[in-house]
């Protein structure tokens, strides 16, 4: 067992899987220049020397290489294409939707794309271009697995699960849960160290996880979101109120059994996700729950978000932006009351 | 934008009796198929849309005949002769456009993604020059894999606009990937005309500001096209790839059905006809002695009943049941 944080993990991940199977590499933008930062948060940090001509250093090009990516796992390559940053994704968003996800359906179930795409998602500062909410724009294609990590532990187990799946799976990632301390930490930055195991494990990829139990609401949330859902429990515990949570974790496909054994225990759910509300994943959840497990609501759903606004810059408003733990207490306390 | 009607390089007696009529017999192919679908569009037995390739037949006869078996092309939505080139079989193209679960893709491509892995051909992607990159991609894991397969994309000339293009082929370039970019160039993406939206229309020019090699070909001349892609198969597989095609043809037909072609001037139309690769084709090999009318006429006989009986059978193939609806999405 040693303590791991995201980046750490998902470092070991990967190597661990490039030298289990020589069909593993890695392909990105700035994350093997010896030198240079193994990616914009130093996740494939020094692997380069490790595997030499299985880190694909690119050009700024995201269209170019997801289609290189997607191609290459068309012929049996398995890669692990690493977006900068998630809102750069709509630029490779032809290749992902109209290609990856679709081969394996047009072609009648002959080929298939054992392909992974890493993407950190996020308002940190960084003003609207650099900190969207991404999850939303593709848990509803078909043919893609999206799953959004929140823990080091999971953030390992999935990566190495959706190396060995046989499909195209988009992992996200959240960059104030990287590291809280050290070069990567930011301000805002949350502790999602782990201990991690020595041996080989894997975290299924359409599974979510019970991070709290409780009896009188579910909370469901992922990757920030699950973490100050956990904070706003602890607190609400405070006030007598038991709280469940959920780490939504997999966002496509929903795990629908694991949350409908909370909603039918609780009857109450809030969904908190950061980014805007309308379109968000959470209407997505939370009209899945009506449809399955309406009788056994005891209140409407209700939904934490952020508003329906670009990431704004400045830190105060940024802060109003994204959910926070009190928010959730807030929403909780209202719902409970209700 | 003139195409010499010569025959260059060693001409049709260097090359082996037996492909040059192989060669024939495919073009026909093509074109057989082609005309017996639109009627069947025409005639509203066949569902869908189509993107046919009349005229531009020399094109997927003389790429194709350059590549092994397991090499592996990319297509695009006007594919059906790409397709018949790599080894489709007529039966499996057939019943795939008529929607059966016994076509190539189970009835789930359809005409704009024609495909099959065992004999080299990927799904064709319908979106403009999405095959660039994937087809680039694809040569990454041959050089990665140390095969000594070459990946060959075809493309229109519309393609080159586009970002995945600029993309695609810069990445091949660097990496010196095994990958031959098939510019069919017809003249027109959609409705408009090449010079409309190009400063330069002479796209293979376009190779050297990457760094690698390009060449304009008669691409309605088979036997040209042939040398030029068994040249650039060869350099892409000793490593000296990639390379860029650029091949002059033309479309007889529509951009997709019922387009009566309004934009294409009359007396370029008639130009270009005059330059038919079949009739072209077929005087080269008359004229050289190689065969004579009455055998061409024979293999046009037996390619139409081979199409013949092919329709028949995809008219009866079985269509997929409801349950087919939710297979294949996930691996």
């Amino acid at each position: 067992m040693k303590r791991q944080g995201i980046a750490e993990a998902l470092r070991d991940g990967i190597a661990e899987e490039m030298k289990r199977d020589q069909a593993v590499f890695c392909i990105g933008e700035d994350i093997a220049v010896p030198g240079g930062w193994g990616g914009a948060f130093t996740v494939t940090l020094g692997l380069e020397k490790t595997f030499p001509g299985r880190m694909i250093d690119t050009p700024i090009a995201e269209l170019g290489f997801f289609g290189i990516a997607t191609g290459a796992a068309l012929m049996g390559m398995r890669p692990i294409a690493d977006v900068q940053y998630g809102d750069f994704l709509f630029l490779a968003s032809d290749q992902i939707i109209n290609n990856a996800a679709k081969m394996r359906y047009m072609s009648g179930g002959t080929c298939k794309v054992p392909m992974v795409m890493r993407a950190p998602i996020g308002a940190t500062g960084r003003g609207s271009q650099h900190a969207q909410s991404m999850e939303r724009y593709f848990t509803g294609v078909p043919g893609l697995k999206v799953v959004a990590v929140s823990t080091a532990y999971d953030a390992k187990g999935i990566l190495k699960a959706a190396v060995r799946d046989d499909n195209p799976v988009l992992i996200f990632e959240h960059k104030l849960l990287y590291g809280s301390k050290g070069a990567r930490a930011e301000p805002g930055a949350v502790d999602a160290t782990s201990e991690i195991p020595d041996g080989d494990y894997t975290v299924p990829l359409d599974k979510a996880v019970l991070r709290r139990e409780g009896t009188g609401v579910t909370i469901l949330g992922w990757l920030l979101m699950a973490h100050f859902a956990q904070q706003a429990a602890e607190e609400l515990a405070g006030a007598g109120i038991s709280a469940e949570v959920i780490d939504v974790r997999s966002l496509s496909p929903i795990d629908y059994q694991t949350i409908g054994d909370s909603v039918k225990k609780t009857g109450r759910v809030v969904i908190v996700e950061e980014g805007p509300k309308t379109g968000g994943v959470s209407a997505e959840i939370s009209a899945g729950i009506m449809e399955r497990f309406g009788e056994h609501l005891q209140a409407p759903v209700v939904r934490v978000a952020s508003a329906d606004v670009p990431v704004p810059f400045s830190p105060i408003l940024e802060n109003t932006y994204r959910p926070d733990a009190s928010r959730i207490v807030q929403a909780v306390r209202q719902l409970v009351q209700s | 934008m003139n195409v010499q009607t010569s025959i260059k390089g060693a001409g049709p007696l260097h090359h082996d009796r037996q492909l040059l009529l192989d060669f024939y017999r495919r073009l026909v192919l093509i074109r057989q198929f082609e005309e017996r679908v639109k009627f069947l569009f025409l005639e509203g037995t066949m569902p869908g849309t189509i993107h046919q390739c009349q005229g531009q037949e020399a094109t997927a006869v003389g790429v194709c005949a350059a590549l092994n078996n397991d090499d592996f092309i990319t297509s695009t939505f006007r594919g059906h002769g790409h397709a018949l080139a790599k080894g489709l079989s007529v039966q499996e193209m057939l019943d795939e456009l008529f929607g059966a679960k016994t076509g190539c893709c189970k009835g789930k491509g359809g005409s704009m993604h024609m495909g099959n892995m065992e004999k080299g051909m990927i799904p064709a992607i319908a979106i403009v020059a999405g095959g660039v990159p994937l087809a680039a991609g694809m040569a990454l894991a041959f050089k990665m894999k140390g095969t000594k397969q070459v990946a060959a994309c075809f493309f229109g000339d519309g393609a080159v606009a586009e970002g995945a293009f600029h993309e695609g082929v810069n990445m091949a370039a660097i990496w010196n990937l095994p990958v031959v970019f098939v510019c069919e160039n017809n003249l027109y993406g959609a409705s408009t005309r090449v010079d409309r939206v190009m400063k330069n229309t002479k796209i293979s020019d376009r190779a050297a500001s990457y760094g690698f090699r390009g060449e304009t070909v008669d691409g309605n001349d088979v036997l040209a096209v042939y040398e030029a892609a068994k040249r650039a198969v060869k350099e892409c597989r000793s490593g000296a790839g990639p390379v860029l095609l650029e091949l002059l043809t033309y479309r007889r037909t529509g951009h997709s059905r019922r387009d009566p072609c309004h934009y294409q001037a009359k007396d370029e139309r008639e130009s270009w006809f005059s330059r038919d690769p079949i009739d072209r084709f077929a005087a080269v090999l008359t004229e050289g002695k190689i065969c004579d009318s009455t055998q061409l006429d024979a293999i046009k006989a037996e390619v139409d009943a081979e199409i013949s009986s092919a329709i028949g059978q995809a008219q009866k193939a079985p269509q997929p049941t409801l349950d087919d609806l939710l297979t294949d999405v996930y691996a």
